[in-house]
Protein backbone atom coordinates (compact mmCIF):
# COMPACT_ATOMS: atom_id res chain seq x y z
CA UNK A 1 0.00 0.00 0.00
CA UNK A 2 1.25 3.51 -0.70
CA UNK A 3 1.43 6.59 1.54
CA UNK A 4 -1.47 8.78 1.68
CA UNK A 5 -1.39 11.42 -0.68
CA UNK A 6 -1.54 14.90 0.42
CA UNK A 7 -4.61 17.04 -0.63
CA UNK A 8 -3.05 19.38 -2.19
CA UNK A 9 -2.13 17.33 -5.09
CA UNK A 10 -5.60 17.58 -6.02
CA UNK A 11 -7.21 20.32 -8.65
CA UNK A 12 -9.73 22.46 -7.16
CA UNK A 13 -12.42 25.10 -8.75
CA UNK A 14 -12.22 27.87 -6.88
CA UNK A 15 -15.52 28.79 -6.19
CA UNK A 16 -18.98 26.41 -5.42
CA UNK A 17 -17.70 23.02 -4.79
CA UNK A 18 -18.99 19.64 -6.61
CA UNK A 19 -21.72 18.51 -3.58
CA UNK A 20 -22.87 21.45 -1.42
CA UNK A 21 -25.13 20.19 1.54
CA UNK A 22 -26.21 23.55 4.41
CA UNK A 23 -28.00 22.06 6.79
CA UNK A 24 -29.59 19.44 5.40
CA UNK A 25 -32.28 17.70 7.51
CA UNK A 26 -34.58 14.56 6.79
CA UNK A 27 -37.18 13.00 8.24
CA UNK A 28 -38.49 10.00 7.96
CA UNK A 29 -42.30 10.46 8.59
CA UNK A 30 -44.25 6.74 10.04
CA UNK A 31 -47.68 7.18 8.95
CA UNK A 32 -50.53 4.61 10.58
CA UNK A 33 -53.34 3.37 8.58
CA UNK A 34 -55.64 6.59 8.59
CA UNK A 35 -52.55 8.92 7.18
CA UNK A 36 -51.90 10.33 10.94
CA UNK A 37 -48.50 10.96 11.50
CA UNK A 38 -47.33 8.12 14.43
CA UNK A 39 -43.82 9.31 14.47
CA UNK A 40 -40.81 11.11 12.77
CA UNK A 41 -36.99 9.95 12.53
CA UNK A 42 -34.57 12.34 12.21
CA UNK A 43 -32.15 10.31 9.73
CA UNK A 44 -30.00 13.62 8.85
CA UNK A 45 -29.77 16.40 11.07
CA UNK A 46 -28.74 19.46 10.30
CA UNK A 47 -25.69 18.46 8.31
CA UNK A 48 -23.38 20.73 6.14
CA UNK A 49 -20.52 19.64 3.77
CA UNK A 50 -18.70 21.14 1.14
CA UNK A 51 -17.07 18.27 -1.65
CA UNK A 52 -14.52 20.04 -3.95
CA UNK A 53 -13.63 18.84 -7.93
CA UNK A 54 -11.43 15.75 -7.99
CA UNK A 55 -11.86 14.65 -4.20
CA UNK A 56 -12.05 11.70 -2.74
CA UNK A 57 -14.46 11.98 0.04
CA UNK A 58 -15.81 8.99 2.71
CA UNK A 59 -18.78 9.06 4.66
CA UNK A 60 -18.13 6.67 7.43
CA UNK A 61 -20.92 5.38 10.08
CA UNK A 62 -22.15 2.81 11.62
CA UNK A 63 -25.52 1.14 10.53
CA UNK A 64 -28.43 4.12 11.19
CA UNK A 65 -26.37 6.98 11.54
CA UNK A 66 -27.73 8.47 8.21
CA UNK A 67 -24.96 8.10 6.17
CA UNK A 68 -27.47 6.48 3.31
CA UNK A 69 -29.87 8.47 3.69
CA UNK A 70 -27.44 12.03 3.43
CA UNK A 71 -26.11 9.52 0.01
CA UNK A 72 -29.22 9.87 -1.65
CA UNK A 73 -29.61 13.17 -1.85
CA UNK A 74 -26.93 14.17 -3.71
CA UNK A 75 -28.78 12.13 -6.67
CA UNK A 76 -31.80 13.62 -5.90
CA UNK A 77 -33.90 10.43 -4.96
CA UNK A 78 -34.47 12.23 -1.71
CA UNK A 79 -34.95 15.82 -0.93
CA UNK A 80 -34.43 17.35 1.99
CA UNK A 81 -36.82 18.32 4.80
CA UNK A 82 -35.21 21.32 5.48
CA UNK A 83 -31.82 22.29 4.27
CA UNK A 84 -30.24 22.48 0.74
CA UNK A 85 -28.14 20.23 -1.50
CA UNK A 86 -26.65 21.87 -4.52
CA UNK A 87 -25.31 19.84 -7.26
CA UNK A 88 -22.76 21.54 -9.31
CA UNK A 89 -24.75 24.56 -8.31
CA UNK A 90 -27.92 23.07 -9.24
CA UNK A 91 -30.18 22.49 -6.29
CA UNK A 92 -31.70 18.99 -6.22
CA UNK A 93 -35.16 20.45 -4.77
CA UNK A 94 -35.60 22.37 -8.36
CA UNK A 95 -37.75 19.57 -10.41
CA UNK A 96 -36.72 20.33 -13.83
CA UNK A 97 -33.04 19.98 -13.40
CA UNK A 98 -33.43 15.94 -11.72
CA UNK A 99 -32.05 14.45 -14.94
CA UNK A 100 -29.06 16.81 -15.30
CA UNK A 101 -28.07 16.25 -11.56
CA UNK A 102 -28.15 12.39 -11.37
CA UNK A 103 -25.79 12.53 -14.79
CA UNK A 104 -23.42 14.86 -12.79
CA UNK A 105 -24.10 12.43 -9.67
CA UNK A 106 -23.78 8.96 -10.84
CA UNK A 107 -24.71 6.84 -8.29
CA UNK A 108 -23.33 3.20 -7.26
CA UNK A 109 -25.90 0.47 -4.83
CA UNK A 110 -25.26 -1.75 -1.81
CA UNK A 111 -26.87 -4.61 -3.88
CA UNK A 112 -24.93 -5.88 -7.13
CA UNK A 113 -27.55 -7.65 -7.96
CA UNK A 114 -30.44 -5.17 -7.35
CA UNK A 115 -28.97 -2.88 -9.38
CA UNK A 116 -27.77 -4.36 -13.01
CA UNK A 117 -29.98 -4.16 -15.68
CA UNK A 118 -28.83 -5.81 -18.45
CA UNK A 119 -28.24 -9.16 -19.99
CA UNK A 120 -25.20 -8.82 -20.66
CA UNK A 121 -22.40 -6.96 -18.75
CA UNK A 122 -22.08 -4.44 -22.04
CA UNK A 123 -25.58 -3.86 -22.35
CA UNK A 124 -25.80 -2.87 -18.78
CA UNK A 125 -23.15 -0.30 -19.15
CA UNK A 126 -24.90 0.74 -22.02
CA UNK A 127 -28.13 1.45 -20.24
CA UNK A 128 -27.20 4.90 -18.62
CA UNK A 129 -26.40 6.60 -21.66
CA UNK A 130 -29.10 4.62 -23.83
CA UNK A 131 -31.24 6.71 -21.00
CA UNK A 132 -29.55 10.08 -21.94
CA UNK A 133 -29.87 9.70 -25.56
CA UNK A 134 -26.18 9.75 -26.73
CA UNK A 135 -25.45 8.28 -30.40
CA UNK A 136 -24.87 4.75 -30.69
CA UNK A 137 -21.35 5.38 -31.79
CA UNK A 138 -20.54 7.11 -28.25
CA UNK A 139 -22.56 5.02 -26.35
CA UNK A 140 -19.98 1.85 -27.50
CA UNK A 141 -16.89 3.99 -27.25
CA UNK A 142 -18.39 5.22 -23.57
CA UNK A 143 -19.04 1.30 -22.93
CA UNK A 144 -15.39 0.27 -24.20
CA UNK A 145 -13.62 3.06 -22.08
CA UNK A 146 -15.68 2.12 -18.79
CA UNK A 147 -14.78 -1.09 -18.57
CA UNK A 148 -11.70 -0.62 -19.09
CA UNK A 149 -11.24 1.73 -16.11
CA UNK A 150 -12.70 -0.92 -13.73
CA UNK A 151 -10.51 -3.55 -15.50
CA UNK A 152 -13.82 -5.50 -16.85
CA UNK A 153 -13.96 -5.05 -20.32
CA UNK A 154 -12.60 -9.06 -20.94
CA UNK A 155 -15.85 -9.85 -19.16
CA UNK A 156 -17.79 -7.57 -21.90
CA UNK A 157 -19.83 -10.76 -23.49
CA UNK A 158 -20.90 -12.32 -19.63
CA UNK A 159 -23.96 -12.73 -17.99
CA UNK A 160 -23.77 -10.63 -14.88
CA UNK A 161 -25.34 -13.74 -12.99
CA UNK A 162 -21.92 -15.76 -13.52
CA UNK A 163 -19.48 -13.01 -12.29
CA UNK A 164 -18.51 -12.76 -8.63
CA UNK A 165 -20.02 -9.53 -6.38
CA UNK A 166 -16.63 -7.53 -6.52
CA UNK A 167 -17.18 -8.36 -10.47
CA UNK A 168 -20.73 -7.26 -10.11
CA UNK A 169 -20.13 -4.10 -8.32
CA UNK A 170 -17.30 -3.36 -11.13
CA UNK A 171 -20.08 -3.51 -13.60
CA UNK A 172 -22.00 -1.54 -11.80
CA UNK A 173 -19.49 1.21 -11.65
CA UNK A 174 -18.77 1.14 -15.25
CA UNK A 175 -22.29 1.62 -16.17
CA UNK A 176 -22.62 4.91 -13.61
CA UNK A 177 -18.98 5.45 -15.69
CA UNK A 178 -20.63 5.56 -18.53
CA UNK A 179 -22.59 8.58 -17.63
CA UNK A 180 -19.21 10.56 -17.54
CA UNK A 181 -20.57 11.71 -14.24
CA UNK A 182 -18.38 14.51 -12.41
CA UNK A 183 -19.10 12.54 -9.22
CA UNK A 184 -19.64 9.29 -8.20
CA UNK A 185 -21.16 8.27 -4.76
CA UNK A 186 -21.08 4.79 -3.75
CA UNK A 187 -23.18 3.74 -1.24
CA UNK A 188 -22.03 0.83 0.90
CA UNK A 189 -20.53 -0.79 -2.19
CA UNK A 190 -18.37 -3.10 -0.58
CA UNK A 191 -21.23 -3.93 2.20
CA UNK A 192 -22.30 -7.25 0.87
CA UNK A 193 -19.43 -8.34 -0.64
CA UNK A 194 -16.33 -11.13 0.84
CA UNK A 195 -12.70 -9.32 1.39
CA UNK A 196 -11.61 -10.43 -1.70
CA UNK A 197 -14.34 -8.91 -3.73
CA UNK A 198 -13.91 -5.85 -1.31
CA UNK A 199 -10.52 -5.29 -2.31
CA UNK A 200 -11.34 -4.92 -6.12
CA UNK A 201 -13.85 -2.37 -5.82
CA UNK A 202 -11.76 -0.07 -3.12
CA UNK A 203 -8.73 -0.79 -6.16
CA UNK A 204 -11.21 0.13 -9.24
CA UNK A 205 -12.69 3.16 -7.37
CA UNK A 206 -9.35 4.55 -6.27
CA UNK A 207 -8.42 4.13 -9.87
CA UNK A 208 -11.28 6.54 -11.15
CA UNK A 209 -10.47 9.31 -8.19
CA UNK A 210 -6.66 9.20 -9.51
CA UNK A 211 -6.58 8.45 -13.07
CA UNK A 212 -10.43 9.47 -14.17
CA UNK A 213 -10.00 12.50 -11.98
CA UNK A 214 -13.96 11.74 -10.79
CA UNK A 215 -15.15 12.88 -7.85
CA UNK A 216 -15.90 9.96 -5.48
CA UNK A 217 -17.85 9.80 -2.47
CA UNK A 218 -17.79 6.75 -0.40
CA UNK A 219 -20.04 5.61 1.97
CA UNK A 220 -18.93 2.82 4.04
CA UNK A 221 -18.76 0.74 7.50
CA UNK A 222 -15.12 -0.51 7.09
CA UNK A 223 -12.39 1.72 8.46
CA UNK A 224 -9.67 0.19 6.31
CA UNK A 225 -11.54 1.43 3.47
CA UNK A 226 -11.44 5.00 4.21
CA UNK A 227 -7.88 5.59 4.16
CA UNK A 228 -6.75 6.67 0.58
CA UNK A 229 -9.75 9.15 1.26
CA UNK A 230 -8.43 12.96 1.08
CA UNK A 231 -10.91 13.87 3.54
CA UNK A 232 -13.38 11.51 5.98
CA UNK A 233 -16.64 12.72 7.10
CA UNK A 234 -17.42 10.61 10.55
CA UNK A 235 -21.56 10.46 10.94
CA UNK A 236 -23.24 9.36 14.31
CA UNK A 237 -27.24 9.78 14.60
CA UNK A 238 -27.84 11.99 11.41
CA UNK A 239 -24.80 14.34 12.22
CA UNK A 240 -21.75 14.50 11.37
CA UNK A 241 -19.16 13.59 14.88
CA UNK A 242 -16.18 14.05 13.52
CA UNK A 243 -14.31 15.55 10.37
CA UNK A 244 -10.32 15.36 8.78
CA UNK A 245 -8.26 13.45 7.25
CA UNK A 246 -7.30 9.68 7.60
CA UNK A 247 -4.64 10.43 9.68
CA UNK A 248 -6.45 12.90 11.91
CA UNK A 249 -9.56 10.53 11.80
CA UNK A 250 -7.25 7.30 13.04
CA UNK A 251 -5.61 9.74 15.44
CA UNK A 252 -8.44 9.84 18.10
CA UNK A 253 -9.22 5.97 19.02
CA UNK A 254 -10.98 6.76 21.90
CA UNK A 255 -14.05 8.59 20.30
CA UNK A 256 -14.05 6.48 17.44
CA UNK A 257 -14.26 3.19 19.80
CA UNK A 258 -17.07 5.21 21.68
CA UNK A 259 -18.65 5.74 18.02
CA UNK A 260 -18.71 1.55 17.43
CA UNK A 261 -16.33 2.06 14.89
CA UNK A 262 -13.88 -0.19 14.65
CA UNK A 263 -10.37 0.80 13.93
CA UNK A 264 -7.84 -1.09 11.68
CA UNK A 265 -5.86 -3.06 13.66
CA UNK A 266 -2.74 -1.33 12.84
CA UNK A 267 -3.81 1.85 14.08
CA UNK A 268 -4.98 0.02 17.07
CA UNK A 269 -1.61 -1.52 17.57
CA UNK A 270 0.07 1.40 17.14
CA UNK A 271 -1.95 3.16 19.89
CA UNK A 272 -1.35 0.83 22.36
CA UNK A 273 2.09 0.93 21.81
CA UNK A 274 1.85 4.57 22.20
CA UNK A 275 -0.09 4.16 25.29
CA UNK A 276 2.62 2.10 26.62
CA UNK A 277 5.00 4.66 26.34
CA UNK A 278 7.01 4.10 22.67
CA UNK A 279 6.81 7.57 20.77
CA UNK A 280 5.44 6.74 17.62
CA UNK A 281 3.45 9.47 15.40
CA UNK A 282 -0.21 9.51 15.55
CA UNK A 283 -2.71 7.99 12.99
CA UNK A 284 -0.66 5.56 12.11
CA UNK A 285 -2.80 3.85 9.12
CA UNK A 286 -0.41 0.65 6.67
CA UNK A 287 1.67 -1.90 8.33
CA UNK A 288 4.61 -0.74 6.79
CA UNK A 289 4.08 2.71 8.24
CA UNK A 290 3.84 1.10 11.22
CA UNK A 291 7.21 -1.06 10.45
CA UNK A 292 9.14 1.86 9.28
CA UNK A 293 8.45 3.96 12.20
CA UNK A 294 9.65 1.19 14.71
CA UNK A 295 12.73 0.58 12.96
CA UNK A 296 13.78 3.90 13.06
CA UNK A 297 12.76 4.13 16.44
CA UNK A 298 15.88 1.31 17.03
CA UNK A 299 13.64 -1.83 16.84
CA UNK B 1 -34.73 -29.12 -9.41
CA UNK B 2 -35.25 -25.56 -10.36
CA UNK B 3 -32.57 -24.38 -11.93
CA UNK B 4 -33.18 -27.01 -14.83
CA UNK B 5 -35.25 -24.64 -16.96
CA UNK B 6 -33.64 -23.26 -19.65
CA UNK B 7 -36.35 -21.42 -21.56
CA UNK B 8 -35.35 -17.55 -21.40
CA UNK B 9 -31.68 -18.85 -20.72
CA UNK B 10 -29.17 -17.55 -23.25
CA UNK B 11 -26.22 -19.78 -24.18
CA UNK B 12 -22.78 -17.37 -24.49
CA UNK B 13 -21.26 -18.56 -27.74
CA UNK B 14 -20.66 -17.07 -31.39
CA UNK B 15 -22.63 -18.25 -34.21
CA UNK B 16 -24.59 -16.67 -37.20
CA UNK B 17 -27.94 -17.53 -35.72
CA UNK B 18 -26.76 -15.41 -32.17
CA UNK B 19 -26.38 -12.91 -34.92
CA UNK B 20 -29.26 -12.29 -36.60
CA UNK B 21 -31.26 -9.81 -36.13
CA UNK B 22 -33.93 -10.62 -33.02
CA UNK B 23 -36.80 -10.10 -35.58
CA UNK B 24 -36.13 -12.30 -38.19
CA UNK B 25 -35.80 -14.68 -35.00
CA UNK B 26 -38.71 -14.12 -33.77
CA UNK B 27 -40.48 -14.13 -37.27
CA UNK B 28 -38.60 -17.05 -37.79
CA UNK B 29 -39.69 -18.93 -34.94
CA UNK B 30 -43.13 -18.08 -34.77
CA UNK B 31 -43.49 -18.60 -38.65
CA UNK B 32 -41.53 -22.24 -37.86
CA UNK B 33 -44.21 -23.32 -35.17
CA UNK B 34 -47.40 -22.14 -37.27
CA UNK B 35 -46.27 -24.12 -40.16
CA UNK B 36 -46.18 -27.36 -37.67
CA UNK B 37 -50.05 -27.17 -37.66
CA UNK B 38 -50.23 -27.12 -41.46
CA UNK B 39 -48.91 -30.26 -41.97
CA UNK B 40 -50.60 -33.40 -43.13
CA UNK B 41 -47.64 -35.93 -43.76
CA UNK B 42 -44.61 -37.23 -42.25
CA UNK B 43 -42.23 -35.45 -45.03
CA UNK B 44 -43.64 -32.31 -43.76
CA UNK B 45 -42.54 -32.99 -39.84
CA UNK B 46 -38.63 -34.24 -41.60
CA UNK B 47 -38.38 -31.04 -43.38
CA UNK B 48 -38.96 -29.50 -40.02
CA UNK B 49 -37.09 -31.25 -37.77
CA UNK B 50 -34.30 -31.46 -40.78
CA UNK B 51 -34.77 -27.34 -40.97
CA UNK B 52 -34.16 -26.94 -37.04
CA UNK B 53 -31.16 -29.76 -36.90
CA UNK B 54 -29.72 -27.37 -39.25
CA UNK B 55 -30.26 -24.24 -37.29
CA UNK B 56 -28.82 -25.91 -34.01
CA UNK B 57 -26.19 -27.11 -35.65
CA UNK B 58 -25.24 -22.92 -37.34
CA UNK B 59 -26.24 -22.20 -33.76
CA UNK B 60 -23.29 -23.89 -32.06
CA UNK B 61 -25.59 -24.52 -29.01
CA UNK B 62 -24.65 -28.23 -27.41
CA UNK B 63 -27.93 -30.69 -28.18
CA UNK B 64 -28.08 -31.25 -24.47
CA UNK B 65 -29.56 -27.84 -23.52
CA UNK B 66 -31.81 -28.28 -25.96
CA UNK B 67 -33.02 -31.46 -24.27
CA UNK B 68 -32.28 -29.97 -21.05
CA UNK B 69 -36.14 -27.48 -21.51
CA UNK B 70 -37.72 -30.46 -22.59
CA UNK B 71 -37.23 -31.62 -19.16
CA UNK B 72 -39.73 -29.15 -17.97
CA UNK B 73 -42.71 -30.38 -20.75
CA UNK B 74 -41.91 -33.76 -20.30
CA UNK B 75 -45.30 -34.23 -17.93
CA UNK B 76 -47.54 -32.61 -20.64
CA UNK B 77 -45.83 -34.62 -23.57
CA UNK B 78 -46.49 -38.07 -21.43
CA UNK B 79 -50.16 -36.79 -20.62
CA UNK B 80 -50.81 -35.72 -24.70
CA UNK B 81 -49.40 -38.81 -25.88
CA UNK B 82 -51.09 -41.27 -23.15
CA UNK B 83 -54.52 -39.32 -23.86
CA UNK B 84 -54.27 -39.57 -27.34
CA UNK B 85 -52.95 -42.75 -27.43
CA UNK B 86 -56.40 -44.33 -26.14
CA UNK B 87 -58.76 -42.18 -25.90
CA UNK B 88 -58.83 -41.67 -29.61
CA UNK B 89 -61.62 -43.55 -31.54
CA UNK B 90 -61.14 -45.56 -34.38
CA UNK B 91 -59.69 -49.35 -36.10
CA UNK B 92 -58.46 -50.95 -32.82
CA UNK B 93 -54.86 -52.47 -32.67
CA UNK B 94 -54.07 -53.53 -29.11
CA UNK B 95 -56.29 -53.73 -26.32
CA UNK B 96 -54.83 -53.91 -22.92
CA UNK B 97 -57.85 -54.29 -20.20
CA UNK B 98 -59.96 -51.99 -20.78
CA UNK B 99 -57.75 -49.60 -22.98
CA UNK B 100 -57.71 -49.95 -26.35
CA UNK B 101 -54.80 -48.14 -28.65
CA UNK B 102 -56.51 -47.22 -31.86
CA UNK B 103 -54.49 -47.06 -35.14
CA UNK B 104 -55.35 -43.39 -35.21
CA UNK B 105 -54.96 -42.84 -32.13
CA UNK B 106 -51.16 -44.08 -32.51
CA UNK B 107 -51.05 -42.03 -35.50
CA UNK B 108 -52.64 -38.37 -33.59
CA UNK B 109 -50.37 -39.34 -30.10
CA UNK B 110 -47.22 -39.60 -32.27
CA UNK B 111 -47.69 -36.25 -34.45
CA UNK B 112 -48.68 -34.57 -31.03
CA UNK B 113 -45.28 -35.89 -29.71
CA UNK B 114 -43.09 -33.94 -32.57
CA UNK B 115 -44.85 -31.10 -32.79
CA UNK B 116 -44.53 -30.69 -29.53
CA UNK B 117 -40.73 -31.72 -28.93
CA UNK B 118 -40.55 -29.52 -32.39
CA UNK B 119 -42.23 -26.83 -30.87
CA UNK B 120 -40.35 -26.52 -27.62
CA UNK B 121 -36.83 -26.94 -29.32
CA UNK B 122 -37.84 -24.52 -31.86
CA UNK B 123 -38.61 -21.92 -28.69
CA UNK B 124 -35.67 -23.00 -27.20
CA UNK B 125 -33.20 -22.27 -30.10
CA UNK B 126 -34.63 -18.85 -29.90
CA UNK B 127 -34.57 -18.20 -26.03
CA UNK B 128 -30.76 -19.57 -26.33
CA UNK B 129 -29.48 -17.64 -28.85
CA UNK B 130 -30.79 -14.24 -28.57
CA UNK B 131 -30.04 -12.06 -25.33
CA UNK B 132 -33.61 -11.19 -23.79
CA UNK B 133 -32.69 -7.91 -23.49
CA UNK B 134 -31.75 -8.27 -27.68
CA UNK B 135 -35.39 -10.11 -27.90
CA UNK B 136 -37.21 -7.75 -25.94
CA UNK B 137 -35.46 -4.88 -28.26
CA UNK B 138 -36.97 -7.21 -31.30
CA UNK B 139 -40.52 -6.90 -29.95
CA UNK B 140 -40.10 -3.51 -29.24
CA UNK B 141 -38.95 -2.66 -33.22
CA UNK B 142 -41.06 -5.48 -34.54
CA UNK B 143 -44.19 -4.23 -32.55
CA UNK B 144 -43.55 -0.72 -32.18
CA UNK B 145 -46.30 0.00 -34.70
CA UNK B 146 -48.61 -0.67 -32.04
CA UNK B 147 -47.89 2.35 -30.68
CA UNK B 148 -50.34 4.15 -32.86
CA UNK B 149 -53.26 2.12 -30.31
CA UNK B 150 -51.73 3.48 -27.50
CA UNK B 151 -49.84 -0.06 -27.22
CA UNK B 152 -47.23 1.38 -24.19
CA UNK B 153 -44.70 -0.95 -26.13
CA UNK B 154 -41.59 -0.20 -25.24
CA UNK B 155 -42.65 -0.07 -21.19
CA UNK B 156 -44.20 -4.15 -21.49
CA UNK B 157 -40.71 -4.41 -23.56
CA UNK B 158 -38.91 -3.26 -20.46
CA UNK B 159 -40.57 -5.31 -18.07
CA UNK B 160 -40.52 -8.39 -19.56
CA UNK B 161 -36.70 -7.45 -19.89
CA UNK B 162 -36.49 -7.42 -16.06
CA UNK B 163 -38.69 -10.34 -15.31
CA UNK B 164 -35.93 -12.29 -17.31
CA UNK B 165 -32.90 -10.94 -15.94
CA UNK B 166 -34.40 -11.45 -12.01
CA UNK B 167 -35.92 -15.02 -12.87
CA UNK B 168 -32.56 -16.83 -12.56
CA UNK B 169 -31.77 -14.42 -9.39
CA UNK B 170 -34.83 -15.23 -7.90
CA UNK B 171 -34.35 -19.07 -8.57
CA UNK B 172 -31.16 -19.11 -6.51
CA UNK B 173 -33.29 -17.48 -3.69
CA UNK B 174 -35.56 -19.92 -3.81
CA UNK B 175 -32.88 -22.58 -3.62
CA UNK B 176 -31.51 -20.77 -0.81
CA UNK B 177 -34.72 -20.23 1.33
CA UNK B 178 -36.39 -23.69 1.05
CA UNK B 179 -32.58 -25.30 2.03
CA UNK B 180 -33.13 -22.66 4.66
CA UNK B 181 -36.67 -24.00 5.62
CA UNK B 182 -34.74 -27.48 5.27
CA UNK B 183 -32.69 -27.13 7.71
CA UNK B 184 -35.29 -25.65 10.51
CA UNK B 185 -37.19 -28.67 9.53
CA UNK B 186 -39.36 -27.99 6.93
CA UNK B 187 -41.00 -30.95 4.43
CA UNK B 188 -41.16 -30.13 1.18
CA UNK B 189 -41.08 -33.32 -0.07
CA UNK B 190 -43.93 -35.63 1.56
CA UNK B 191 -47.79 -36.09 2.22
CA UNK B 192 -50.49 -35.49 -0.63
CA UNK B 193 -51.03 -32.80 -3.41
CA UNK B 194 -52.32 -30.02 -0.48
CA UNK B 195 -50.25 -30.75 2.44
CA UNK B 196 -47.35 -30.00 -0.22
CA UNK B 197 -49.02 -26.83 -1.31
CA UNK B 198 -49.30 -25.65 2.22
CA UNK B 199 -45.49 -26.41 2.69
CA UNK B 200 -44.71 -23.66 0.25
CA UNK B 201 -46.36 -21.26 2.26
CA UNK B 202 -43.21 -20.36 4.36
CA UNK B 203 -41.48 -20.44 0.94
CA UNK B 204 -43.38 -17.88 -0.64
CA UNK B 205 -43.92 -15.21 1.88
CA UNK B 206 -40.25 -14.19 2.37
CA UNK B 207 -39.81 -14.97 -1.93
CA UNK B 208 -42.31 -12.36 -2.38
CA UNK B 209 -40.92 -9.58 0.26
CA UNK B 210 -37.27 -10.05 -1.49
CA UNK B 211 -38.98 -9.63 -4.70
CA UNK B 212 -40.62 -6.53 -3.01
CA UNK B 213 -37.36 -5.34 -2.09
CA UNK B 214 -35.46 -5.85 -4.92
CA UNK B 215 -38.21 -4.25 -7.38
CA UNK B 216 -37.78 -0.89 -4.98
CA UNK B 217 -33.92 -1.22 -5.56
CA UNK B 218 -33.95 -1.60 -8.96
CA UNK B 219 -36.41 1.37 -9.60
CA UNK B 220 -34.27 3.20 -7.52
CA UNK B 221 -30.83 2.11 -9.43
CA UNK B 222 -32.87 3.02 -12.90
CA UNK B 223 -33.79 6.40 -12.01
CA UNK B 224 -30.29 6.98 -10.72
CA UNK B 225 -29.22 6.02 -14.05
CA UNK B 226 -31.88 8.47 -15.82
CA UNK B 227 -34.06 6.21 -16.90
CA UNK B 228 -37.91 7.82 -17.58
CA UNK B 229 -39.51 5.52 -19.91
CA UNK B 230 -39.20 5.11 -24.17
CA UNK B 231 -38.91 9.07 -24.77
CA UNK B 232 -35.66 10.27 -25.90
CA UNK B 233 -33.63 7.08 -25.66
CA UNK B 234 -30.98 6.02 -27.94
CA UNK B 235 -30.01 2.20 -29.13
CA UNK B 236 -26.52 1.13 -27.94
CA UNK B 237 -27.38 -1.68 -30.15
CA UNK B 238 -30.30 -0.62 -32.44
CA UNK B 239 -31.74 -3.06 -35.00
CA UNK B 240 -30.84 -3.04 -38.28
CA UNK B 241 -31.31 -5.30 -41.18
CA UNK B 242 -27.82 -6.84 -42.81
CA UNK B 243 -27.49 -9.37 -45.46
CA UNK B 244 -27.14 -11.91 -43.33
CA UNK B 245 -30.90 -11.04 -42.27
CA UNK B 246 -32.09 -11.18 -45.83
CA UNK B 247 -30.43 -14.59 -46.20
CA UNK B 248 -32.05 -15.92 -43.06
CA UNK B 249 -35.84 -14.50 -43.93
CA UNK B 250 -34.87 -16.10 -47.59
CA UNK B 251 -34.13 -19.53 -45.68
CA UNK B 252 -37.65 -19.38 -44.08
CA UNK B 253 -39.60 -18.61 -46.69
CA UNK B 254 -37.78 -21.67 -48.75
CA UNK B 255 -38.50 -23.75 -46.04
CA UNK B 256 -42.13 -22.39 -45.35
CA UNK B 257 -42.17 -22.94 -49.57
CA UNK B 258 -41.12 -26.96 -49.28
CA UNK B 259 -43.02 -27.24 -46.10
CA UNK B 260 -46.35 -26.23 -47.16
CA UNK B 261 -46.00 -27.98 -50.65
CA UNK B 262 -44.39 -31.18 -49.39
CA UNK B 263 -45.74 -31.16 -46.09
CA UNK B 264 -49.51 -31.24 -47.52
CA UNK B 265 -50.15 -33.85 -49.75
CA UNK B 266 -51.77 -36.62 -49.21
CA UNK B 267 -49.88 -39.28 -49.18
CA UNK B 268 -51.79 -42.66 -50.39
CA UNK B 269 -49.47 -45.32 -48.32
CA UNK B 270 -50.25 -43.64 -44.83
CA UNK B 271 -54.05 -42.28 -46.06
Amino acid sequence: MSAVKPRSEKDYNGNMGIVKAEDVTFEYIRRDEEGNVEGITTAVDKVSLDVNQGEFIAILGHNGSGKSTLAKHINAILYPTEGTVWVDGMNTAEESKVWEIRRTAGMVFQNPDNQIIGQVVEEDVGFGPENMGIPTKEIWERVEESLKAVGMYEFRKHSPNKLSGGQKQRVSIAGVLAMHPKCIVLDEPTAMLDPKGRKEVIRAVRALNDVERVTVILITHYMEEIIHADRVFVMDKGKIAMEGTPREIFSQVEELQELRLDVPQVTLLAYELQKRGIRLPDGILTARELADALLSKGF
Amino acid sequence: MLRDITLGQYYQTESVIHRLDPRVKLAGTLLFIISLFFYKNFIGYLIAAFFLFLVIRLSHVPFRFMVKGMRAILFLLLLTVTFNLFLTPGEPLVTIWKLTITKEGLKTAGTMAVRLILLVVGSSVMTLTTTPNNLTDGMEKGLGFLKIFRVPVHEVAMMMSIALRFIPILMEETDKIMKAQIARGADFESGNLIRRAKALVPLMVPLFISAFRRANDLAMAMEARCYRGGGGRTKMKPLVYKGRDRIAYLCILLYLVAGIFLGRLQLPVLG
